[in-house]
């Protein structure tokens, strides 16, 4: 079974914000050059799509199209509970993303036939929906992880497809080829100039053909799956490989010193995220995008692993100092990889000539220049207020910020509009879709 | 130049001289190493890269006095493998003619005016037993630092203050000290150097058969950013690291919660046989109660091992983890029949040092530091 949460990230911000319910609402990066992570369908309807730059996403939407930037423990936090949920189902589960898996349900003991399945996936996407507090998701149920997963997206939302065993070909052959993972647009196009559309096409090309033109992984690949033969197993442990975080700027960078406050700051979320997963990383990758988009990653492994986001900002920075950044980023990522759950710690003495060293290098930053930072406030973020309870983040700027006080358990509240710096309101964890109404907590 | 010389005292003079030229070194003249046949039936042998310097005297029969510049690793092979018989050696026009017995090599003979002058004979700073030198130095050199990003770190700092000398090294995952007495030249000498660890390693391995090592520092070593060795006829130059070495003294802990005394062999081989299963870079975690230390390594799904060895604990029990590697090597450097560690955290550094018996006294000559292995939360 194939299991893909509808819209999700942009699902669980009108479960959380019932004045958003029912409108366009799309989550991703809200700057400049910011792209769509998810649109919810009402947006859809105006042509956002995921992965299409924010800017473009504003054009196509009508006023009123609510531009969030993510709430990534949010949405972590109902992803728990539709993985716990599969968990339940199988112990062979896939988790392929935060709103993506695979399960295995012949490793649980379940009625296969196509009744059985049938009534098990009705169920599981009722109790989903239960438990989450109203988030939908599709789900396919095949023989194979390939047509499971494009049964599941056959009907979407809310939908289950179960493809019976024998019938592949037959809901496979008239689709286009790009519903097989694997074939983007670049294959796509190659495959049309020997005119293939649909599966059923790429399956009429002979192995020798596929290979000639594809080469011989992919080519082969395909040939495979255009008959539906993928016995690909449900894997089940997918350990972390790497952590990092990146950041893509208003406008291109090239002070030396604001990419290194940059890099810093980038760090500081490696490192934290290093910590609160328990792991500790020994090679540092540096990526960086130039002003004409050509991407670099450069990589260094230390002796030993470590979280310290101060050793992680020191080999990036130095990474960095490898590169060519005359012409201006336009965006830096630092990552860690090699994970352990262990480290060899460092012995401690005085560095006094080595930190001199350091800071006169570097310098101070210039009064004014300083990186690109999230704002204080981010729209969408979740907040508390001292007599108000709990809200989220309508609009900030020009030293205010405008909160609408909703949970996902109220209807839609009131707008109220604050200083930035008004001392009643902080940041908060996202609110329970469980929880009794606002205003308990205060 | 024309002499003859005995196979293995050829042999012995080139392979040492030549032990540390590089195999592609800057210049090629580097890869020489230069003959002087003196009138005096004396040979001198002498290399230089102008890091390290080489030179050793040995007899010879010299029936003409004169210079010659040969491949040096290529004359150290040769002579290592000619038959146990006389190997005369002598000039003839640009080659140098290698004959013994029946066996005949023509060597190039290198441009010997193109050859750098090598630093001048070191004048004495003081002497250490050869065997006392070549065991400290085997000590401290363990925990030099091999990589590149603090080239500092890779040096043993040497420290002489009157007749004390105290050698440190550490690659910031753990530090060794040994402190020894020599007897200098000067009863108020005082010195820092700086030495690279390697350089260090190899010089006290080849001299330290002798019965004593001169030790030339300072001005004596015959240019600043030198160190001087002699023994015997061999004499050995270094130049030395720059650079300010960081304050690591702070690291010794300045109180200990426990203290652990174990025999030494017995604990190197139950490490040795638990860390079996310890991948690379994961630790052993060894627990400490009274009467004994069980030692584990391996997780979940990994292979396990564990073995309990007797031990007598004084102070609080502790669990600690280290790198296994790092806790053998300190462990061997002991050469004592029990080793000591002291604990105060098992976040905190742990000090290892020997003692001859169970019940003796703790010999803090060298110490250990070790900085252990953290788990996350």
């Amino acid at each position: 079974m194939h299991l893909d949460l509808d819209a999700f990230f942009a699902a669980v911000e009108q479960r959380d914000k019932p004045s958003l319910r029912g409108r366009p609402v799309i989550v991703g990066g809200v700057g400049g050059r910011g792209v769509v992570a998810t649109a919810s369908y009402e947006a859809r309807a105006y042509g956002a799509r995921s992965a299409m730059p924010t800017s473009e996403a504003r054009r196509r939407c009508p006023a009123g199209t609510a531009f969030l930037s993510g709430r990534f423990d949010a949405y972590r936090k109902s992803s728990s509970v539709v993985m716990d949920l599969l968990a339940e189902l199988s112990p062979a589960v896939e988790q392929v993303s935060i709103d993506e898996a695979y399960v295995d349900l012949a490793e649980g003991a379940h009625d296969l036939s196509v009744e059985g399945v049938t009534a098990l996936g009705t169920e599981l996407l009722d109790r989903l929906r239960e438990r989450t507090g109203g988030l939908t998701a599709s789900a396919g149920i095949a023989s194979s992880k390939l047509m499971a997963k494009i049964g599941s997206e056959l009907h979407k939302p809310a939908g289950l497809t179960v493809v019976a065993p024998g019938k592949e070909l037959e809901l496979l052959h008239p689709l286009p080829v790009t519903v097989i993972a694997g074939v983007g647009p670049a294959t796509e196009e190659r495959l049309r100039t020997f005119g293939v559309r649909t599966v059923a096409d790429l399956a009429g090309l002979s192995l020798v053909d596929l290979v000639s033109i594809l080469g011989q992984a992919h080519g082969a690949g395909l040939h495979q799956l255009a008959r539906a033969v993928d016995d690909r197993p449900v894997v089940t442990v997918r350990e972390a490989k790497s952590i990092s975080a990146e950041e893509t700027f208003d406008a291109d960078i090239t002070d030396d010193r604001v990419l290194r406050d940059e890099i810093e700051s980038l760090a500081r979320r490696v490192g934290q995220r290093l910590v609160s997963t328990g792991l500790f990383g020994r090679t540092i990758t540096l990526k960086a995008r130039h002003h004409d988009f050509s991407t670099v990653t450069r990589s260094s492994t230390l002796g030993q692993a470590t979280a310290d986001a101060a050793l992680v900002a020191a080999v990036a920075g130095r990474l960095l100092a490898g590169l060519d950044t005359t012409n201006g980023l336009r965006l830096l990522g630092v990552g860690v990889s090699g994970l352990a759950a262990h480290a060899q710690d460092e012995l401690q003495w005085e560095e006094v000539s080595a930190a001199e060293q350091v800071s006169e290098a570097a310098g101070p930053a210039p009064a004014g220049v300083t990186a690109h930072k999230d704002p204080v406030w981010r729209t969408g973020q979740d907040v508390m207020h001292e007599r108000h309870g709990p809200g989220w983040v309508w609009g900030s700027g020009a030293g205010r910020v405008t909160v609408r006080f909703e949970g996902p358990t109220t209807p839609a509240g009131p707008v109220r509009t604050f200083a930035a710096d008004d001392p009643a309101l902080a940041p908060t964890s996202p609110p329970d879709w469980e929880a009794t109404p606002v205003g308990r907590h205060t | 130049m024309k002499f003859r010389v005995e196979r293995d005292v050829l042999a012995d003079a080139v392979t040492w001289v030549a032990r540390g030229l590089s195999p592609r070194p800057p210049v090629p003249v580097l890869a020489g190493v230069l003959l002087e046949a003196h009138d005096d039936g004396t040979l001198t042998l002498s290399a230089f890269d102008y890091e390290v310097s080489a030179r050793v005297t040995v007899a010879a029969e010299v029936s003409e006095a004169g210079t010659a510049l040969v491949l040096g690793r290529l004359l150290a092979d040769i002579s290592r493998n000619l038959p146990d018989r006389p190997i005369d050696i002598a000039t003839e026009g640009n080659k140098v003619q290698v004959t013994c017995g029946s066996s005949r090599f023509s060597l190039l003979l290198m441009p010997s005016e193109d050859y750098p002058t090598l630093p001048t004979s070191p004048e004495a700073s003081g002497t250490i037993a050869g065997d006392v030198f070549t065991q400290a130095v085997g000590q401290v050199s363990i925990a030099a630092d091999r990589g590149d990003t603090l080239p500092i770190l890779t040096g043993v700092r040497v420290e002489v203050e009157g007749d004390k000398v105290t050698l440190l090294a550490t690659d910031r995952y753990r530090l060794a000290m040994r402190e020894l007495n020599w007897s200098p030249s000067a009863s108020d000498a005082s010195h820092v150097a700086l030495v690279p660890a390697r350089n260090l390693s190899d010089t006290a391995k080849s001299l330290g058969a002798s019965g004593k090592v001169e030790i030339a520092l300072g001005a004596s070593a015959g240019g600043e950013g030198l160190i001087g060795f002699e023994a015997g006829q061999r004499r050995a130059t270094t130049r030395l690291l720059d650079g300010e070495y960081p304050k690591v003294t702070s690291i010794f802990p300045t109180s200990v919660d426990s203290v652990c005394v174990i025999s030494t062999p017995g604990l190197v081989e139950a490490v040795k046989r638990v860390a079996l299963v310890a991948e690379r870079n994961t630790p052993v975690r060894l627990r400490f109660t009274d009467g004994q230390v069980i030692i584990e390594a391996g997780t979940g799904d990994d292979a396990q091992a564990s073995e309990a060895v007797e031990a007598t604990l004084t102070g609080p029990e502790l669990e600690i983890a280290f790198n296994p590697q790092f806790l053998l090597d300190g462990l061997g450097a002991l050469g004592t029949a029990y080793a000591r560690l002291s604990f105060t955290q098992p976040s905190r550094p742990a000090v290892i040092s020997g003692q001859d018996e169970a019940d003796g006294e703790a010999d803090e000559s060298y110490r250990y530091v070790l900085m252990p292995v953290r788990f996350a939360n």
